[in-house]
């Protein structure tokens, strides 16, 4: 096959290679995705360990709709209400992303627990993944903040009461819960400075937060590897002979064990 | 290539600390025009003095020959004797480990508390609650319960409006009295209302010039919170479902013929009614917290305000 390859594809092949050979020379960047993206997982993973980048996806596309709409959104008590009416009825597509964004963020939650279902009953919180687990908790909690934060700001009565009541329960707990009440109105009651301090915790600090903790998380996926399901027959960690890559020649396809290239 | 051109060796200028000098007399210059004459004077002085000391340093290559120095080379470095242990050294390596933590520590610190500070304090200070004047006291019958929504802080708008409860209970010994019931459920904090009927067509609107106050009168047999079913009597007591406590009041005060609200306050219970009921008083507590009996000491600091 390569070698009827034509004078014009080699030329087209190079053309397309030359930027990258450029960025991986400088930063080894392609070759780290390489790794990430050609990394051995176990012969019989399951279609449930696809979940941990199912909710991955899920926050990206909170992220991307999230930053749109703040383009259109303004964090004042009395002109938040309007603007969300705004984004919603005037805007093109704005029902779109908003929408979007409103049911995103239940499918954020719903799976995240689906991830940490499969996890807990695919027993892949034990040795050595606990430190992934206990990061998937911290992102489980800053995500439910996300959600509570982010309840509070289309600014009508659901949310106005619904925020009272979180707050005041935050307020129940022992020693320190009515500081924490206190900090999250931002004085004795929701006042006018709250909802532009519940915005930037929900668009700057939390997210910052949790992509923080994602790319540990993730770190600490590609570098433990990936558990096979409980009902593996294969012993763990089996060293197999290396598989020779098959199929179509392509820019994506890995390069041949023992070799960089 | 592998030939150095002679006139293409690199060029560098011995260490110098002048252009410090030259750079504080600058910048004593630009803040002089600023500020004064003299300082100007002073920066230009400064400014001449260390630019003539730095380009003498510049140019002693060129103005006499430079003191020949022999090279360190590999070999001698190599056969140099060890140098002797030293009891208690203190590597140059360690002091730039500590000073770089401990600096950087500083200028973190410098930068974190006051953002840390300003994230967290304003929500703790300067809480007082405002005094709100509701209006003649005229539109309050004795007797009868009027429910008055309100700007807490009217430059602050609509989401400072608060609703209270407010029964004029007559004179006791010549002194008004009033039962001023804060709407705010002592459960989570949801607005309980009436139980009983409100009488819309009565309902009258004072101007206080600060702001419209909405009173309507009502004739409840309680209070009930339509979130978790709280239920209060009369006097805010609670007679039924989640409460901890009985409801928040407020201080009131007459001024020129007019009702004033002003201090909010927790209420453990109230027994008697009216005029003559006997307060038990606590400072304003978070909705569900409780303020006596062993569960308050799960809350042993009270919230600055």
């Amino acid at each position: 096959m390569a070698a009827k390859r034509s004078a014009r594809k080699e030329k087209l092949e190079a053309a397309v290679l030359y930027p990258l050979d450029w960025v991986e020379e400088r930063s080894g960047l392609v070759g780290g995705i390489k790794y990430f993206l050609f990394r051995n997982v176990p012969r019989d993973v399951n279609w449930m360990q696809t979940l941990g980048s199912a909710t991955l996806t899920a926050f990206i596309v909170q992220a991307v709709t999230g930053v749109i709409l703040a383009m259109y959104y303004k964090p004042d008590p009395n002109s938040a209400y309007e603007s969300i009416q705004h984004i919603t009825h005037d805007l093109t597509l704005g029902w779109l992303v908003r929408g979007m964004h409103r049911w995103g963020a239940s499918v954020f939650i719903i799976l995240m627990f689906f991830h940490m279902a499969r996890v807990f009953l695919f027993g892949a919180y034990k040795y050595p993944r606990e430190l992934t687990w206990i990061v998937g908790v911290l992102l489980l909690v800053l995500g439910m903040m996300e959600g509570f934060t982010g309840y509070l700001l289309p600014w009508d009565n659901t949310a106005y009461w619904a925020t009272v009541v979180g707050i005041n329960l935050n307020g129940t707990a022992p020693f320190l819960g009515p500081f924490i009440a206190q900090f999250l109105s931002g004085g004795a009651s929701i006042g006018s400075d709250t909802l532009a301090k519940w915005y930037a915790l929900h668009m700057l600090v939390l997210p910052g937060a949790i992509i923080g903790l994602i790319t540990l998380h993730m770190w600490l996926v590609i570098r433990l590897g990936v558990t096979s399901p409980p009902w593996s027959k294969e012993a763990a960690g089996l060293e197999r002979p290396p598989v020779e890559p098959e199929g179509r020649e392509g820019l994506v396809r890995p390069a041949p064990r023992g070799e960089d290239r | 290539m592998s030939t150095h051109d002679p006139g293409d060796r690199q060029h560098l200028p011995p260490p110098t600390l002048w252009p410090l000098g030259f750079a504080v007399g600058i910048a004593c210059i630009l803040v002089g025009l600023v500020l004064s004459w003299p300082a100007v004077a002073v920066g230009a002085v400064l400014a001449a003095v260390f630019a003539f000391l730095w380009a003498r340093d510049l140019t002693r290559e060129v103005a006499a020959k430079a003191p020949p120095v022999a090279p360190e080379r590999r070999e001698e470095a190599e056969q140099a004797p060890p140098a002797a242990p030293q009891a208690k050294a203190y590597p140059r390596s360690a002091f730039l480990e500590g000073a770089t933590l401990g600096l950087g520590g500083v200028i973190g610190g410098l930068v974190a508390v006051p953002a840390l500070g300003f994230a967290v304090l304003p929500a703790f200070t300067n809480q007082a609650d405002h005094d709100v004047e509701l209006g003649p006291l005229g539109d309050f019958p004795e007797g009868e319960f009027v429910i008055a929504t309100y700007m807490e802080d009217p430059s602050q708008g609509e989401v400072t409006r608060r609703t209270v409860f407010v029964r004029n209970n007559g004179f006791l010994e010549q002194v008004p009295s009033f039962t001023i019931l804060f709407s705010r459920c002592v459960h989570l904090g949801c607005p309980v209302q009436p139980n009983g009927p409100i009488f819309e067509e009565r309902v009258k609107t004072v101007d206080t010039g600060k702001q419209a106050i909405e009173l309507r009168p009502s004739q409840p047999a309680g209070f009930g919170c339509p979130c978790h079913g709280g239920q209060y009597d009369t006097e805010g007591n609670r007679t039924a479902g989640p409460p901890v406590r009985a409801l928040d009041r407020l201080e009131f005060s007459i001024r020129d013929g007019k009702l004033w609200v002003g201090k909010h306050f927790s209420v453990s219970h109230v027994e008697g009614a009216g005029a003559k009921a006997r307060i038990k008083r606590y400072g304003l507590a978070t909705p569900g917290v409780h303020v006596d009996g062993i569960s308050a000491w799960l809350y042993p600091i009270e919230v600055p305000r």
